[in-house]
């Protein structure tokens, strides 16, 4: 459609009034490039400490490396100029992001529209507890250098975006069950390795 | 193998590093280490060397070379590795990268492997990043793994299905009859899943949807279970059993009760038992209460248990929480339309609310305060408006002022208040303002007659204190060169007149001139002031000659132009009544709409001309609303008083795009192409909608095919285009196309 094209190169910034060009085809929205799928509870997860590096990321929906780490920047800026006591809640995009602050780390999830933001808050402090009640009194050290028990963790609890097992103790158990399938140095050597 | 002794190793390092620099060689090193350990043969560390790897990817440095470990690892028989690959796998493959679909064969064999440990491991990391293909290859194993396995395994089956419903919308049918079995579940875990599942399918498809409100009965009595039960120590939260199964369930039954009167009543009850009983002290009894809250007024309930919802939501409105302040709000924004009257009783918690610290309360509170705004309660609205708009943070600025200027042209009680109000709005945030204020302002000045007198007092005196605010020094210019000589009088009935004489009156416009804080805009007003002056004043004539002969040679083109031009008018005339004062614009509302349509000439017809390589057309075919010679099919409420309305003031945007296109030769439109409207009138008390059908015919010998409708409007109108009935226009005029446009003038999203 090259009569379109002609109007918007054409345009005249002394003409007072700006036009804006609706195509037949549907409204185009802001978000270029970023595509987010539809319908899930949670989009995203992060944790973050006050200095701004990340310690857990989870994402729900498949982004390029490129807008992970914009929305990585833009979630570290929003939460962390936040005020203390202020609303846990945020608008971003077409996104509520919930966050909660836990001694030194920030928990934050992106959630669709649609979604309840306070059901959001009981689950960040779910999953806390599930940390407190594995690590025993957890704090941000746990998490870093035990990373990849704190996502074990989190797919015990979380699922695509959506709530796995709502009960703490059923959480707790399958992890103990899981730890006692890892192998110690005998059992792994004498396995084969294909 | 646990603690990981490497990893912690390697992260104590990183940590150590007291420099970005350092870090990276450290970190550069490590990915070294790792790259030759990967192609080394197996030495027991190969899950380490991956975490490793994970690790460093989490900081943010390029980790790619792991993705076919990740693979190797995800086929390994050992546990610990399959969990790293898997965890790899997660975070390294997308569907996006080919890697992914190498590791469809190790799921499937995961997926029936015996240990369940290992089975979920698969379903986690299908349901993570499962790509559609490995959706559809995967999908009956899902299904046999939904119907015939342990409660461990089925509630991840269900959140696995769920992700392949929304990757392969199709597949959903294949998981319909294994949802509804899994409802009868006793396991918390597999009923939530189950819930989840069952909703994503009725949202997807409205046949499955109504299979489905067969389940209304079980799911109440899941809910009444869950909510009379006594404690339970594996579920419950505060006092609450299960509050995140709770909140599906009360979720997939506003999918089911929405329009559906039957579905609705079957629920009526249960939803009054939970918004009684549950506790609402601590945050996840509001969690329920609000999710019940959106289901009743969200579903067909019946009058008693909205007021009850509408009541829960004014409680929350009142709680020191600011969170609950927050959603509050969010939600009573949603039912505003609707439920009008019973959110206006909670109109003052929610001004109140606009003076609270925490900036997302704010926003909120200020959009539904803008909704609120009715002719009754406008004074008192706007005092508060105002108040606000002078403390409020600065990205709420515009918003706010353009939320006032939309309330007071609605609901103005007098001339005088809106004036009054436009020029507080101006003071306070005349930075944040739409660009169409200041012709709107004039335009409702010039209207006002019995006004002048005030209107040019207060300007010239907000003018006296402070020059920086330009839309408000604008008007100001504009006003005191057309009603300067009520200034001059010295007397005025509304307001306490100043005593000035004509030289003050030029210095201040002169400062104008002068002052670099001024736009070129803003100078431009101020010199076609000073020329209207020179009608209007007696004495210091030549002081404005020579302002206007300096100007002639000024660097900015526009001024210059100007000044030349009015050095030409002083030269030529001696009584100029160009300069005369601004007759009353009989305009109601300033909105037009100019229809210009272009159309390209490549269409894909046999019989016309041979297109004219890209070149396009512009006929500015319909003044709409501005009386035409068009064949006009006028609808029957267009005989009465519907108001001539002219364009509006300096727009002439049809006649520039014309000149824009000058390069290129305008030929004759086709001849035999009809465009026709017809309108509705234009409803004014609220926001003005106007319905415009268009119906276009071809009359020419050959078929037009693609044809397309494209339109600009301004930003002030909000235009809505219907599906059009179809593309192509037969010969003859033996079919029509038709197309409906809804345009909105003034709503409250500008």
């Amino acid at each position: 459609m090259n009569n379109v094209a002609t109007l918007e190169s054409a345009h005249d910034p002394a003409v007072s009034e700006s036009t804006g060009i609706l195509r037949l085809q549907g409204l185009i929205t802001g978000l270029q490039g970023f595509i987010w799928a539809a319908y899930k509870m949670m989009r995203f997860l992060l944790l973050f400490s006050r200095q701004g590096k990340l310690r857990l990321q989870k994402w729900f929906t498949p982004l390029t490396d490129r807008e992970k780490k914009k929305v990585i920047r833009d979630m570290m800026m929003l939460v962390l100029a936040r005020p203390p006591r202020s609303c846990n809640f945020l608008q971003w995009r077409d996104l509520k992001i919930v966050y909660k602050r836990y001694a030194s780390l920030y928990f934050c999830a992106g959630l669709e529209d649609k979604d309840n933001e306070l059901l959001a808050l009981e689950v960040l402090h779910r999953y806390v507890e599930l940390l407190d009640k594995y690590f025993g009194n957890v704090c941000e050290l746990d998490i870093i250098f035990n990373f990849e028990k704190a996502y074990f963790i989190l797919d015990e609890f979380l699922m695509g975006g959506e709530i796995l097992e709502t009960s703490k103790l059923a959480v707790g158990v399958s992890m103990e069950e899981a730890d006692t399938l890892q192998e110690t140095m005998e059992e792994y050597m004498s396995k084969p390795a294909y | 193998m646990s603690p990981s002794v490497p990893l912690q190793e390697m992260i104590r390092a990183i940590r150590s590093a007291r420099t970005q620099c350092e870090e990276r060689g450290v970190i550069q090193r490590e990915c070294a280490a790792i790259r030759a350990q990967f192609r080394q043969a197996d030495n027991g560390g190969r899950s380490h060397n991956l975490a490793k790897l994970l690790y460093v990817h989490m900081l943010g440095y390029p980790a790619h070379f792991g993705q076919m470990e990740c693979v190797r690892m995800i086929a390994s028989p050992r546990y610990s590795e399959k969990r790293v690959g898997y965890l790899g796998a997660m975070m390294l493959l997308d569907e996006k990268q080919d890697a992914s679909l190498l590791i469809t064969n190790s799921i499937k064999n995961d997926l029936s492997n015996s240990n369940q440990y290992i089975q979920s491991l698969a379903l986690c990391t299908l349901a993570c990043m499962g790509s559609a293909e490995m959706c559809r290859d995967l999908a009956p194993e899902i299904d046999r793994l939904l119907r015939a396995s342990n409660s461990y395994i089925k509630k991840k089956a269900a959140l696995c299905a769920v992700h392949i419903v929304r990757k392969v919308h199709d597949l959903g049918e294949l998981f319909t009859k294994a949802a509804r079995s899994l409802l009868t579940e006793k396991n918390h875990g597999v009923v939530h899943g189950a819930v989840v599942l069952i909703t994503e399918l009725c949202e997807r498809n409205s046949e499955t949807l109504e299979r489905f409100r067969k389940t209304v009965p079980d799911l109440v009595q899941i809910m009444k279970g869950l909510v009379i039960s006594g404690y339970s120590p594996d579920h419950d939260v505060a006092g609450i059993s299960d509050p995140f199964l709770q909140v599906r369930i009360l979720r997939l039954l506003r999918i089911l009760g929405r329009n559906n009167e039957a579905a609705s009543d079957a629920m009526n009850d249960l939803l009054a038992q939970v918004a009684t009983n549950t506790d609402s002290t601590k945050t996840v009894g509001n969690a329920v209460l609000y999710e019940t809250v959106l289901t009743v007024l969200d579903i067909k309930s019946e009058s008693g248990l909205r007021v009850l919802a509408v009541n829960i939501l004014g409680r929350f409105l009142l709680n020191n929480d600011r969170n609950i302040r927050y959603i509050a709000m969010t939600s009573l924004q949603k039912i505003v339309g609707t439920d009008h009257n019973a959110v206006q009783r909670h109109r003052g918690t929610i001004v109140d609310c606009l003076k609270d610290q925490d900036a997302s309360v704010k926003r909120r509170a200020l959009e539904l305060s803008l909704a609120l705004v009715s002719a009754s309660n406008i004074r008192s609205m706007m005092k508060e408006l105002l108040s606000f708009l002078s403390s409020c943070p600065p990205e709420l600025r515009s918003q706010t002022a353009s939320g006032i200027f939309n309330a007071a042209e609605r609901y103005a009680p007098s001339q005088r208040w809106h004036i009054d109000t436009i020029l507080h709005v101006l003071t306070t945030a005349g930075g944040d303002v739409r660009d169409e204020t200041v012709p709107n302002l004039i335009q409702l000045i010039t209207n006002t007659s019995e006004l002048h007198c005030y209107t040019v007092h207060k300007l010239y005196r907000a003018l006296l204190s402070d020059i920086s605010q330009q839309p408000l020094v604008q008007v100001a210019c504009w006003c005191i060169g057309e009603y300067g000589d009520l200034l001059l009088t010295g007397e005025c009935q509304e307001t306490e007149p100043v005593q000035v004489t004509e030289d003050y009156v030029l210095d201040v416009l002169e400062t104008v001139l002068q002052s670099h804080m001024s736009s070129p805009s803003t100078r431009g007003f101020a010199l076609t002031a000073t020329m209207k002056l020179s009608t209007r004043i007696t004495e210091n004539v030549d002081r404005i000659r020579s302002i206007v002969s300096i100007y002639g040679s000024c660097i900015d083109v526009e001024l210059q132009q100007r000044a030349v031009e009015y050095n030409a008018l002083f030269k030529k005339y001696d009584h100029m009544s160009i300069l005369d004062i601004f007759p009353e614009l009989f305009l109601d509302k300033v909105y037009s709409v100019k229809l210009s349509f272009a159309y390209n000439n490549n269409v894909q017809s046999a019989g016309l001309s041979p297109p004219l390589c890209g070149v396009s057309q512009v006929c500015d075919l319909l003044d709409l609303l501005g009386g035409s010679e068009q064949p006009l099919q006028p609808s029957p409420a267009l005989g009465s008083a519907a108001p001539p309305i002219p364009v509006s003031a300096p727009n002439t945007v049809g006649g520039d795009l014309l000149d824009l296109l000058g390069g290129l030769e305008p030929t004759p439109i086709t001849p035999g192409l009809t465009f026709t409207y017809t309108h509705n009138e234009l409803q004014k008390q609220e926001t003005g909608r106007l319905t415009v059908t268009l119906t276009a015919s071809n009359s020419t010998e050959s078929d037009i095919r693609g044809f397309t409708l494209q339109a600009a409007v301004p930003k002030s109108v909000q235009l809505h285009m219907k599906a059009p009935s179809g593309d192509s226009l037969p010969a003859r005029g033996t079919a029509k196309v038709t197309q409906m446009l809804v345009f909105t003038f003034g709503s409250q999203n500008i």
